[in-house]
């Protein structure tokens, strides 16, 4: 485990464990809330987790690595996820994936190097009756093509 | 001043409904124009987004899509007189919304107030009947509320289609300290999408259903799993939420009635699996999302051990017009043993795409072409999916078959959760059966065989199946007969629903379109 976490993420983190102690069922909101402020859930703060929450590290290591939306590295800036199901695929998603992909040189779970942008798969985003649909960010766009997508991620990063 | 509508659900953010509404807002101040700005939920004419309305003395009149780009023009023609001949000469103006041919068919019980009020208006929630169902079941006994809920003949509309009922009697008549209602807003089906319209558009209903729910089997906290996709949903329900605390809706005691129902939001976090109930359990209980064994049923030892009603978003907020209307106004419509109503999603590749919601009986040929309006790339409509990734795929030879939990299992396919996801004929349904495997590879919480191992070897076999590799007609034809044995495999030896059901979408391809299945380079095939 790497000890890059600064004393400031640090003393936030313990901040939300205080807060989630005794909360039934308290590990799912403690983790989305460390995820939310920090961007990540660092490895190295299972072992204070467990103990807050009466856990083996085991445990929470199992709990981290179940679920999708949880991610023990930092990502970029910017988020993009690209709906992969059914619905979008039914309009031509999946050459909108290759397109993606290709434009801003990553693949899946990968971020530029510079920093700004990553992208990850998604499937539904409750958005199929203007497929295809991507989120950056916290926001929906529907019915997009490379255009769209270049358009959005502009805005916010220094993709053009 | 006059009533502009622009709606904030998230469909129509997704178009551009926000930039849209600062438009009109900002030409409205600079000309001087006096507007009130409301930001409704959308009526789910989702091809038409955003779509704007106009409060008249007739009625709303719709302008539709309105973008940025538009707004100039609509001032011009002094649309916010929407009944003027300036405004009905406009190229947008669609005239009353409740007279469009989509919307004038509906039967909206569910979905009555979505597109019409204000979401996280209380008020506007009253003033459009809310809250009236709880009002009547605060003078009701928990026995006569779920006899209601009996009599209405509502089954859960999450997708196993369990009468509603049935399931809160059993949690009636559980003994225990505690109790929960616990609302599944997991939506992770593809082509679905009426949770969290209701969710983001009409809040309080859910509120309402869950609080009912409440006080029929005398469970006094409520937790409503979100998932995390829906981040608008979240910031909906928590507003919500919070005023209907406010206005003792919600807290210890409802309307001085001195029963207490709290209700909190929980994140999920991205696992498909968590549709299903015991694995939503696991994961409110924070724990991996495993699936459990059942017996015991949720509804005797739930959530932390103790009874607990679990159930879907439209399944509960269906409850508060049963309970305001009554149970037979409810079961008056439908047909068979489906009775009420359906709210529909028409999604995928179709023109208009959105929300249909319909008694039971209406068939998936009248939805997709007389609402759907056929294929978006205007080709023919060759398959439909129907109930999310787990539905069985429907041939064109199938689509007088009516919208029927029943009429659907006769066919070895499910109505689900009401999603309809269109294809055109250029999709390759072999692609789409190893899509199947992949996506259960994928989300399977591993805790059984036949889904976790199942999945993989089922992506091999569609591999060898269509990849011009181990091509003779002999292994060709045994690949196949793999691909059956192991699906047979997956249905019945798989825990829940994301093993035992992965292999509908797999042979309904193969069995309606088996030309999809031979190999891909025909060249290699050989006879011998």
């Amino acid at each position: 485990m790497s000890t890059t976490l600064s004393a400031t993420d640090l003393t936030k983190i313990e901040a939300h464990i205080a807060a989630h102690i005794g909360v039934p069922g308290g590990l799912t909101p403690l983790m989305h809330a460390i995820q939310d402020d920090i961007g990540y859930i660092p490895e190295e703060i299972y072992p204070q987790v467990s103990k807050a929450m009466a856990l083996s590290v085991a445990e929470v290591h199992g709990f981290v690595t179940f679920y999708h939306h949880f991610r023990t590295h930092p990502v970029g800036k910017h988020v993009l996820q690209i709906c992969r199901a059914e619905s979008c695929q039914a309009m031509g998603s999946e050459q909108l994936e290759t397109d993606i992909k290709t434009k801003y040189g990553v693949d899946y779970h990968e971020t530029t190097k510079d920093g700004e942008l990553t992208i990850l798969p998604v499937y539904c985003l409750g958005n199929c009756a203007c497929s295809p649909a991507v989120m950056l960010d916290d926001d929906v766009h529907g019915r997009v093509d490379m255009g769209v997508i270049e358009e959005i991620v502009s805005e916010v990063t220094n993709h053009g | 001043m006059v009533k502009v509508f622009v709606p904030r659900d998230s469909t129509a953010l997704s178009l551009g409904a926000d930039r849209t509404a600062k438009a009109i807002q900002a030409e409205a101040d600079k000309r001087g124009v006096d507007i009130e700005l409301v930001r409704n939920g959308s009526r789910g004419l989702f091809w038409l987004e955003p779509l704007v309305e106009v409060e008249t003395t007739e009625g709303r009149v719709a302008f539709a899509p309105v973008k940025t780009k538009d707004v100039t023009g609509l001032f011009d023609a002094n649309f916010t007189d929407a009944l003027s001949s300036e405004a009905q000469a406009h190229a947008l103006h669609l005239g009353l919304t409740e007279d469009l041919d989509w919307m004038k068919k509906q039967q909206r019980l569910t979905f009555a107030r979505i597109g019409v009020t204000d979401p996280v208006s209380l008020d506007d929630y009253i003033a459009h009947d809310g809250y009236k169902g709880l009002h009547n079941a605060l003078n009701l006994s928990g026995e006569e509320i779920v006899q209601a809920v009996t009599d209405s003949g509502l089954r859960g509309r999450g997708g196993a289609a369990f009468p509603t009922g049935i399931k809160w009697n059993t949690v009636l008549g559980a003994p225990a300290d505690q109790k929960y209602i616990v609302c599944n807003a997991d939506e992770g089906d593809s082509g679905t999408f009426s949770d969290r319209m209701v969710m983001e558009d009409d809040p309080f209903v859910l509120i309402e259903g869950m609080t009912i729910a409440g006080l029929a089997v005398g469970a006094t906290q409520g937790y409503i799993y979100l998932r995390s996709e829906y981040p608008h949903s979240l910031a909906i329900l928590n507003e919500a939420i919070s005023k209907a605390y406010a206005a003792d809706y919600l807290g210890d005691d409802i309307q001085g009635s001195g029963k207490a129902f709290h209700l909190e939001v929980r994140r999920a976090a991205g696992a498909y699996v968590c549709g299903e109930e015991t694995s939503l359990l696991e994961s409110l209980e924070g724990k991996r999302g495993l699936v459990r064994f059942k017996p015991p049923l949720p509804a005797i030892e739930g959530l932390f051990g103790k009874p607990t009603v679990v159930n879907n978003v439209i399944s509960l907020a269906t409850v508060p017009i049963i309970l305001d209307k009554g149970a037979q106004y409810y079961a008056d419509y439908g047909m068979g043993r489906s009775r009420g109503t359906l709210p529909i999603q028409l999604a995928g590749n179709i023109k208009q795409g959105g929300l249909v919601e319909l008694a039971f009986g209406v068939t998936l040929r009248e939805l997709l072409y007389d609402y759907g309006g056929g294929s978006a790339s205007g080709r023919p409509i060759r398959a439909v999916q129907v109930g999310g990734p787990l539905g069985a795929y429907l041939p064109e030879s199938q689509f007088d078959t009516p919208v029927d939990y029943e009429s659907f299992q006769k066919l070895w396919a499910v109505l689900g959760h009401g999603g309809i996801v269109a294809f055109d004929d250029t999709v390759d349904m072999s692609k789409m059966a190893r899509y199947a495997f992949e996506f259960c590879t994928i989300e399977s919480c591993g805790k059984c065989t036949p889904c976790r191992i199942g999945s993989v070897r089922g992506t091999e076999v569609m591999d060898k199946i269509t990849s011009g590799e181990d091509n003779t007609k002999e292994s060709h034809a045994k690949n196949i007969q793999v691909l059956r044995d192991l699906s047979d495999t997956m249905i019945n030896g798989s825990l829940c629903a994301m093993g035992g059901m992965t292999p509908f979408p797999v042979i309904s391809a193969l069995n309606h379109f088996p030309e999809d299945f031979e190999p891909k380079n025909k060249a290699k095939v050989t006879s011998e």
